[in-house]
């Protein structure tokens, strides 16, 4: 039951997307969603579509695949289109009840939609194309200068990414003491959402135990291994630009340009 | 020379309640005598609570003594200014394989030792390389540790020390969570390990057929040694390992109740069940 949760976890393919540098594809995330965020135009969702569809095709993960995750997020979605739709003050198009729909309500319901889905497309996109390992070292490494704020950029990488190695033992420690404890007679299928809450504590009481224990366990290991902190550390696997990095850039500041630019001048 | 050597050793688990008074003390190791020549293979049995696996952690500094000292290489552990060094040099391996594996790959789990310890880049790929075909996980060096079996992760876990490059290693029941085959995987790694590596190994068990191997045995209880000898010394002495409700292994159980029953041709200390059948053989055979 818990493991179907999938939603952008990495899919292996041998890409062009796949093998640039985690840095390049954190920050071509976050310019796609400010593109997003700055559209106002018809014309500027038009480049962002183009850049999308280039995108997944570059990076070999089927389309299919893609949307599966799209499902959990359908119903919050509704609720935002919904609320534009019916909430946007302007020139009437048809009345019901209490809810007016106006040309601008319509137009504002396909653009947060069409925003929306973008934003999930592209930042699974990202997640997708990378391991959670290069995530947590591009992270690191591109958040470096935020160590002169005395934020702890690498013990958070490094909580990170011991984080996403736990999850599947702890997903399969979830199962064990689910199914012991039904054998033992707990129901956590049936009842009402207060009942279904109140199943979950023998649930959670042992994972918790035994996550502290774990983390414990692995404390002591990791000390046994010489670590302490950062400081003097060495990278077995060291982030390097290589030159298709460079020219990623390249485009990302060219996309980031072209939608600016119509949103300026275009009339739609 | 000594790699291991601890004098008058002795180490309290303090327990304190909510405003930090001491409610109680457990003495967990008391005045162990201990020293370990480079190139040995020595083990250390005994039952629960024993103090075994809280004397390992005072080998690796993970703990300090409460009275006298633990020297590694010379060197004295409750001195902070020695506790990388000491951890380089005496490597720790744990029960639990899944606790102790901090990498996502298995090359990556290798590479954390050097990386913690700033070997160069190119240098810690030689060492992952070369300990990984060491304990024969080379081809699964991409693998997700998720994937091998418990066998398996327990010889990335040692290959994670042994790329650190340690004059010693100290394994704290590596098997006690392993299944038949992948006890005696680990411990022919820890065999070929000493004997070709010629690297230290301080084997922690309670499993008596593991221990055959060792040049020296330690059996301890209550915190205590309570015998030293090679590994026939100690299984003559079933009687008294009994007393300390320890388990010798089959064979030599076997040898000893024939003996009392009666068969007295037969030696002390026999280990195995070859040694066994070869010994009935020469005393016995009809001729």
């Amino acid at each position: 039951m818990l493991r179907e949760m999938t939603i952008g976890q990495y899919y292996q393919a041998e890409s062009r997307l796949h093998r640039l540098d985690p840095r390049v594809k954190l920050v071509g995330t976050l310019i796609f969603i400010i593109s997003l965020f700055i559209s106002q135009k018809v014309s500027c969702y038009v480049a962002a579509t183009v850049f999308l569809i280039c995108m997944i095709r570059l990076s070999r993960v089927p389309f299919l695949h893609m949307i599966k995750g799209m499902k959990a997020i359908a119903f919050i979605m509704l609720i935002t289109v919904f609320f534009n739709l019916v909430f946007t003050p302007g020139e009437e198009l048809v009345s019901f009840w209490v809810f007016k729909i106006t040309s601008q309500g319509v137009r504002n319901a396909i653009f947060t939609a069409v925003r929306l889905t973008y934003l999930i497309l592209g930042s699974s996109l990202m997640t997708l194309t990378t391991t959670p390992n290069d995530l947590t070292d591009g992270l690191e490494k591109g958040l470096g200068f935020m160590k002169v704020f005395k934020l702890p950029v690498h013990e958070i990488a490094m909580m990170m990414s011991i984080a996403l190695r736990f999850i599947p033992i702890l997903l399969e420690e979830t199962d064990k003491i689910m199914k012991a404890q039904q054998a033992r007679g707990a129901d956590f299928e049936s009842g009402g959402m207060i009942r279904r809450v109140r199943a979950m504590v023998p649930l959670l009481v042992p994972l918790f135990v035994s996550a502290f224990r774990r983390a414990n366990d692995l404390a002591l290991a990791m000390e046994a291994r010489c670590y302490h902190g950062g400081e003097g550390r060495t990278k077995m696997k060291p982030l390097k630009y290589k030159p298709w990095d460079f020219r990623a850039y390249v485009i990302l500041f060219c996309y980031i340009a072209l939608v600016v630019l119509f949103g300026i001048i275009s009339p739609l | 020379m000594a790699i291991v050597e601890t004098h008058g050793l002795s180490f309290d688990y303090i327990r304190r309640d909510e405003e930090g008074n001491v409610s109680s003390i457990n003495r967990a190791l008391d005045d162990v005598e201990l020293s370990v020549k480079k190139g040995e293979f020595i083990a250390i049995l005994g039952g629960n609570g024993s103090g075994k696996s809280t004397l390992a952690k005072q080998i690796n500094a993970i703990l300090y003594p409460t009275e006298g000292y633990v020297l590694v290489d010379g060197k004295k552990t409750s001195e902070e200014e020695n506790i990388l060094d000491i951890r380089q040099k005496a490597g720790m391996i744990f029960q639990n394989p899944d606790n102790q594996i901090i990498g996502s790959i298995v090359e990556e789990d290798v590479g954390f030792g050097p990386e913690n310890m700033g070997v160069a880049t190119d240098d810690i790929w030689q060492r992952v390389e070369e300990s990984l075909k060491i304990l024969g996980m080379w081809e699964y060096r991409k693998h997700s540790p998720m994937r091998l079996s418990g066998g398996q992760k327990q010889r990335v876990a040692i290959a994670g020390v042994v790329a650190m490059h340690p004059e010693c290693i100290i394994m704290d029941e590596p098997t006690a969570m392993l299944d038949p085959a992948g006890r005696k995987e680990v411990i022919r790694a820890a065999r070929a390990l000493n004997d070709v590596e010629k690297i230290t190994i301080i084997l922690i068990t309670h499993y008596m057929e593991e221990v055959v191997y060792a040049d020296r045995l330690f059996v301890m209880q209550d915190g205590r040694i309570k015998m030293t000898g090679t590994p026939r010394e100690i299984f003559s002495r079933v009687e008294e390992l009994e007393e300390l409700r320890l388990d010798v292994p089959q064979a030599t159980r076997l040898a000893y109740e024939l003996k009392k029953r009666g068969l007295s041709l037969l030696p002390d200390g026999i280990l195995t069940e070859k040694e066994l059948v070869t010994e009935l053989c020469r005393s016995y055979s009809i001729m």
